[in-house]
């Protein structure tokens, strides 16, 4: 999969800024899309519409804070397919997990920037950022995880293997 | 090799009887928690999950629902939430139903309604979950469709955290508080310090605490990154628990050879009162160098889940007696829970607060989250013992908040600068 960066380097980004509980009052995910990431950077959906952006590159303990699963449902409608980062908040990463937002750790973010091109290979665990001609390895999931995620999500998970 | 109590607690919740640390289990799950904030969408996923099925609630009576964080409602929005979770109460007979009125704010309301024992495995949908470990139960928050998925199953998956163990050891300071000891404690290790960890909290500080002030700690936990607090049941959780005449459910301990991804040793005689200051409940700070920073305040929150108990009550009413409350300033006083509202009535504090100048509000989680009942405006600042103080999350983008214990957030609000009683 080939998708453009949009990055903020910064750690801790809290839920708080992905999504402000003033919008906790409305499910529906287009709604939340068009006001993720406000208060962190007022023009994060214009940017990501008119750029094609698919791919959030965040510092660590990324989604941090509050269990709004809202966060990770606003960023997946607003057209981010995939997530790095050197370390997410664990709420945000099982929210992530359940709802097929790939989320992927990688320690070292520095070489990476907004307009990159990556190349991202999970069934390898290869990044290759074809702007910077970086490449990187991560590690996959557990197996335990890569079940959810192959079956789409928690919601499929679980009506194939829990009720 | 020794196991942890949240390793037993889980081990005892999963089909693999030898799991341990590192290992990911599908726990079966003793309660279940949403609000009007996550459980839209955890109702939405349930339905999505039984749909073509005859599959039901796993089971009505362990599911627990509380209309706390936008009530009472305050826009027609917040107002079709709360719909939707009352009739989905009432449609599968949900007893634990909490209507506004009759309840109060979940993190306060569950350890007084017994809905959580020592040994529970308690997952809830909100961050601050984790507040039920200080009665020994293995309590951690959760996503909306863990709980919908939950609420069809009866099941959570989890991978077994390993645990740090902290150690509580010395004297506490006249006005220093479990409030203080967990700013402290985040201080140290940071926001993402114990991240994914069980925070094993102990010592002979920890077991002299008072079940208010254990709350107040693993409430929280997860300002740490934690995935779990957990406090050792002992004489002060039982005499809790047979005093409000809850079971005592079953009682886990930590074997001797257990093994602990650090120890942390905290000798408690010199810690002072703490305050977190913007916007990080990291950014700690003594009492001492926050009074020297002379920081005017504009409105002071006292109460809400992390510090809205009857006793935390009282220390503020004690505070305010025959005092008034800073001209320039609003204070919004919290309680977490309807009965603590009727105790403090009667133990004459309300009417301590309300000659004081005090807002006493009804039990709702409002300003800790910017949702209402004191928002702040641009460049004002709110001294609040809530548990989070990101950027803008009372109010404002350029508001500011700190965080502190209720005797400090009172004499402050008397003052009018953040500051304490000892240097006064």
């Amino acid at each position: 999969m080939k998708g453009k960066v949009i990055k903020y380097h910064q750690t801790n980004i809290n839920t708080d800024l992905i999504i402000p509980a003033r919008y906790l009052v409305n499910i529906e995910p287009d709604f939340l899309a068009s006001h993720c990431m406000e208060d962190l950077d007022p023009d994060f959906i214009t940017k990501v519409n008119e750029n094609n952006y698919s791919i959030l590159v965040a510092d660590s303990n990324f989604g941090c804070g509050s269990s709004r699963e809202q966060a990770p449902i606003a960023l997946k409608a607003s057209g981010i397919k995939y997530i790095i980062a050197p370390s997410f908040a664990r709420i945000f990463f099982r929210n992530s997990i359940n709802i097929g937002l790939q989320i992927i750790e990688l320690s070292n973010i520095d070489d990476i920037k907004t307009g990159d091109v990556l190349e991202i290979d999970l069934k390898s665990g290869e990044i290759n950022n074809t702007t910077s001609l970086h490449h990187y390895i991560v590690k996959k999931q557990p197996a335990f995880l890569q079940e959810i995620i192959s079956d789409g999500g928690l919601v499929n998970y679980a009506k194939k293997r829990l009720i | 090799m020794g196991l942890t109590i949240t390793e037993k607690i889980l081990r005892e919740h999963c089909q693999n009887k030898s799991a341990t640390a590192g290992d990911f289990i599908m726990a079966n799950v003793d309660k279940c928690l949403a609000n009007d904030i996550t459980a839209p969408i955890a109702i939405e996923v349930f339905e999505e999950v039984i749909s073509g099925t005859n599959v039901e609630i796993f089971d009505p009576r362990r599911i627990i629902l509380i209309p706390d964080h936008f009530t009472p409602n305050k826009d027609i929005a917040s107002a079709v939430q709360c719909k939707i979770l009352r009739e989905f109460a009432k449609k599968h007979k949900i007893i634990n139903y909490f209507e506004v009125g009759r309840g109060g704010i979940e993190h306060c309301l569950i350890p007084e309604q017994g809905l959580v024992t020592p040994g529970e495995v308690f997952i809830g949908a909100d961050s601050h979950t984790c507040t039920y470990g200080a009665l020994g139960a293995f309590s951690t928050g959760v996503g909306s469709t863990d709980l919908g998925v939950a609420m069809a199953s009866g099941k959570c998956w989890l991978k077994i955290p390993e645990s740090i163990k902290f150690i509580y050891s010395g004297k506490l300071g006249e006005w220093v508080s479990g409030k203080d000891l967990i700013l402290y404690t985040i201080g140290k290790i940071g926001v993402d310090g114990a991240s994914y960890k069980a925070m094993e909290l102990s010592g002979d500080v920890l077991s002299r605490l008072s079940m208010a002030n254990r709350f107040t700690i693993c409430n929280m936990v997860i300002e740490a990154g934690a995935k779990n607090g957990i406090i050792i049941p002992d004489k002060i959780t039982s005499s809790y628990l047979e005093s409000s005449g809850f079971s005592f459910g079953k009682s886990y301990i930590s074997d001797n050879d257990a093994e602990y991804v650090d120890i942390i040793e905290i000798n408690c005689n010199e810690i002072e009162p703490q305050v977190a200051l913007p916007h990080s409940p990291a950014n700690v700070k003594t009492i001492t160098e926050v009074n020297d920073m002379n920081i005017e305040i504009d409105q002071v929150v006292i109460g809400t889940c992390t510090n809205g108990r009857i006793e935390d009550l009282r220390i503020t009413a004690n505070i305010l007696k025959n005092k008034k409350i800073n001209p320039d300033l609003r204070c919004i006083v919290i309680p977490g829970t309807q009965e603590t509202y009727l105790k403090a009535i009667k133990e004459g504090l309300i009417e301590i607060l309300v000659k004081a100048g005090a807002v006493v509000s009804t039990p709702t989680c409002g300003p800790c989250l910017g949702g209402h009942m004191g928002i702040l405006g641009e460049d004002e600042k709110a001294l609040s013992t809530t548990n989070r103080n990101f950027k803008g999350r009372m109010g404002h983008i350029s508001s500011e908040i700190y965080l502190a214990s209720p005797a400090i957030a009172a004499f402050s609000a008397i003052k009018g600068y953040i500051t304490s009683p000892q240097l006064n």
